[in-house]
């Protein structure tokens, strides 16, 4: 473990917590999460920083935490990836069937240099993706910058994001489906259901105004240019 | 040494909806009637009931509801210099599994063909001369017409239970319906569905151009309704979890809704899940069929299931995979155009405006499966083959639908993938923006047909199919064709910011985006045993006691959706079944 803190704690998510978890703090909350006041008892998490993760070790953790709030960062409008807790979701999912990519056929030969428009080619499961791409690419950090992708300034940060969306930042062929699989799974784990441990609170669909799992607009099909007023619901029957 | 089942009257292999169909046809005339489904069994309850299966992690995007690649898949190449490689991860197609096939997460688009789609090389060499077709396509008439099918379309619509507007009410046009379509008996059996806001601006920029909109007809109950077996839909719910979701509201026509629980009631009728045939077995003279064998998945062991008539109702590529390994029909060899398994592989040529308002709000998450509104004024029978360059057309509309946040994100070009722009563009751009897609034939080709892999093999053992595909220059010029007519649509409403999506010259099939579950031929049908493998009442040529349902049957793809023409097929197979050959067993043709 470094002795570095493992996550630079700026204002807005020191006043995040505190908007979530003391009801009195309205005043301090951004717009977005008006809908949260009216319920106030919403589930207490543990920070992340303390969460023990199923799959991730503590410094692959410490990747995904730092890559996951430059994706869908914290300022500006609307939750980053860190409030809505994308980091569990992807745990949870890297540690179920969607890790050992159960439904996908796996079998050899693989052929990962193939064209990309032919599909996930590599014998590797996301499992092992993430895996053996956070090493890669904590390694790629330590040799341009001297330190760990979580130990980057967030500038920096985005530096090596780019350059593995681009293909700068390069990985073997077995890992080249790496950034998509991140950036797909931080999208998910911002949208999906609370009970899959991200969009914690529903803070994503409250700040896009989408209803979760309300699922019954029929009068609403002839209501034209009218914003729909209710907020979300999830599975669970919880109210944002 | 395979297990022996008692014999059946009739096997049916795969249990969606031309499944459910035949399976209640037959069951009707007092068969002993058997369906085999290799997946799981499924109903509304408790398969798809609310809350659950408002869930898009799970039935959106991880696809709960769709075929298991793991479990079975197919090899796809571009051209015949490529190396086939495994289809892995599901994409650009999604084949239904289980209980209800692919009935289960459709979104109920039910059409029929334009009569001309059904003769379209008879069509083409009349109105436009032989030269307009490539010297590569094969452009093939469907081997009998929209006159004959018309009942079996009616009866189709009638059992799904479509809402919708007729145009063309025995010759004569009605106002507010699609006034290209071929003659209807009657109405749809349901009043349209009411339209949401997207779908209604269209409407009005279409009709300022002088095109001719109309409703969606979909498998959507409009108000509750009671069908030909007694099975009742209720009113939609507008609840936006359509497509890859099945439906908790008893709304979508699905084969559970539509026709499994009457028929699960027959005494007569039966089915096994976690059946998965292995191949239909011939006599030894390869003129009949003696039955199938199958593999039970949950006492891991092969079965031999005899039976007088075989129907195989899986999905299209099952269908030519089983076709191929049970030796039914000469295999395709795309060098000498000889064999016909395999030959004539099609798929669907689609393309879309995005338009973005600031001011307008679309609620993208309200709407039914089959939401929206169309027009058919580029339609096959309205273009001009000879002087546009190209044979074929699409239907063209819009209908906001499955707006789910995961996979309904349309964001302005420009905007960034992830970030801080990513994060503002979808709080500024989420519920305002709207799309007018096109729905587009894909002809068939030389080139573009399935065998059997080389190399990768299945769970059995099996060479698994092999698909050869790509998109072909004429179908590229009609989507270019319809680019232009959209733009045109799409700027009359004045948007802040529109963008299109469409094939260009020189595209290559990309197995990774969605694009539609609309795979057909390999099995067309036809007039020739030389260039077709079922005759005009799906029965094979070559072994008459094996019939093949589906869109595996079409010579080259419509521009419509396909499930109208299969469901109308069945229900003509099924007829000729009843009324003729369950008399007197020989090849109909």
């Amino acid at each position: 473990m470094s002795d570095k803190p493992l996550l630079e704690w700026t204002p807005s998510r020191r006043q995040f917590i505190a908007a979530t978890s003391v009801t009195t703090a309205i005043g301090v909350m951004p717009f977005w999460l008006h809908a949260a006041e009216t319920e106030a008892a919403q589930p207490v998490a543990v920070p992340l920083e303390q969460y023990q993760p199923e799959y991730f070790e503590a410094l692959e953790w410490a990747f995904i935490i730092a890559a996951t709030a430059r994706l869908i960062p914290s300022e500006g409008e609307g939750p980053g990836a860190y409030e809505a807790r994308v980091p569990v979701f992807i745990d949870r999912q890297l540690a179920g069937s969607y890790g050992v990519a159960a439904d996908w056929y796996m079998q050899g030969p693989h052929n990962p240099n193939a064209d990309p428009a032919q599909g996930y080619q590599t014998p590797l499961n996301p499992k092992q993706i993430y895996r053996q791409a956070i090493a890669t690419v904590n390694i790629w950090c330590e040799q341009a910058y001297g330190k760990r992708f979580d130990g980057l300034e967030p500038a920096q940060q985005d530096d090596v994001l780019s350059g593995l969306q681009q293909g700068v930042v390069k990985l073997d062929a077995q890992l080249r489906d790496f950034f998509t699989l991140l950036l797909s799974n931080t999208k998910e784990g911002y949208f999906s259901d609370p009970m899959y441990g991200g969009n914690h609170n529903m803070l994503a669909w409250s700040y896009i105004g989408f209803p979760g799992a309300r699922a019954s607009f029929k009068e609403w099909a002839a209501q034209h240019n009218v914003a729909y007023p209710l907020g979300p619901v999830s599975i669970s029957g919880r109210r944002a | 040494m395979a297990r022996q089942e008692p014999k059946k009257d009739v096997v049916i292999v795969g249990l969606g909806w031309t499944g459910a169909i035949l399976g209640m046809e037959l069951a009707q005339e007092g068969l002993e009637v058997l369906a085999l489904e290799r997946g799981e069994d499924r109903d509304t309850v408790p398969d798809f009931k609310f809350p659950n299966i408002a869930d898009e992690l799970k039935y959106g995007v991880r696809c709960a509801l769709v075929q298991k690649l793991s479990a079975a898949t197919l090899t796809i190449r571009r051209t015949q210099a490529e190396v086939a490689l495994p289809y892995r991860q599901l994409g650009s197609f999604l084949p239904g599994d289980g209980v209800g096939g692919a009935g289960t997460h459709w979104n109920g688009h039910t059409w029929r063909p334009q009569p001309e789609e059904l003769r379209l090389r008879s069509y083409t060499i009349e109105r436009f001369g032989r030269q307009t077709i490539p010297e590569d396509m094969l452009l093939q008439d469907y081997p009998l017409t929209y006159d004959e099918l018309e009942p079996h379309f009616d009866r189709f619509e009638r059992v799904a239970g479509i809402s919708g507007q007729a145009g063309n009410l025995r010759g004569k046009i009605i106002p507010g319906g699609n006034p290209f379509e071929g003659p209807r008996s009657d109405d749809y059996c349901m009043p349209a569905m009411p339209q949401t806001y997207d779908a209604t601006l269209f409407a009005q920029a279409a009709k300022q151009l002088g095109y001719h909109p109309f409703p969606r007809p979909g498998a959507i109950a409009s108000k509750a309704y009671v069908n030909e077996y007694g099975m009742q839909l209720g009113p939609c719910s507008f609840c936006g979890f359509c497509e890859r979701y099945g439906c908790y509201n008893y709304s979508k026509g699905s084969p559970h809704v539509c026709i499994l629980d009457a028929l699960k009631r027959k005494p007569n009728f039966s089915y096994r899940t976690k059946t998965e045939v292995l191949r239909v077995e011939l006599a030894a003279d390869k003129k009949t069929a003696t039955g199938v064998t199958y593999y039970d998945h949950r006492t891991g062991e092969e079965v031999f299931q005899p039976a007088d008539l075989v129907i195989l109702c899986a999905y299209q590529l099952h269908n030519v995979h089983l076709l191929m390994l049970s030796g039914i029909g000469k295999p395709y060899d795309p060098v000498t155009g000889e064999g016909v398994t395999g030959r004539g592989y099609a798929y669907q040529m689609n393309g879309g405006v995005q338009l973005f308002f600031k001011d307008k709000e679309f609620n993208p998450f309200v709407g039914t499966g089959s939401n929206g509104m169309v027009i058919d004024d580029f339609g096959i029978n309205q273009i001009d083959f000879a002087r546009e360059g190209f044979i074929g057309g699409s239907y063209i509309s819009t209908g906001t639908t499955n707006g789910q946040p995961i996979r309904s994100m349309p964001l302005p070009a420009g905007t960034p993938a992830w970030g801080k722009g990513w994060k503002e563009g979808i709080g500024q751009w989420y519920g305002h923006a709207m799309s007018i897609g096109s729905h587009g034939s894909c002809m068939s080709y030389k080139n573009c047909y399935m065998d059997l892999d080389p190399t990768y093999k299945d769970q059995f053992g099996r060479p698994m199919l092999r698909m050869t595909f790509n998109w072909n220059e004429n179908d590229i010029r009609m989507t270019q064709f319809m680019r232009v007519k959209m733009e045109e649509i799409a700027s009359q409403l004045k948007p802040d910011i529109m963008q299109s999506g469409f094939k260009k010259s020189g595209a290559m099939y990309d197995v990774r985006p969605y694009q539609t579950t609309h795979n057909v031929g390999g099995n067309i049908m036809g007039e020739d045993p030389s260039t077709s493998v079922l005759n005009r009442y799906l029965q094979t040529h070559d072994v008459h006691n094996v019939f093949v349902m589906g869109a595996g049957a079409f010579p080259q793809n419509i521009q419509y959706n396909p499930t109208g023409l299969v469901g109308g097929l069945a229900y003509w197979a099924a007829h000729a079944l009843r009324t003729d050959y369950l008399r007197q067993p020989r090849n109909l043709a």
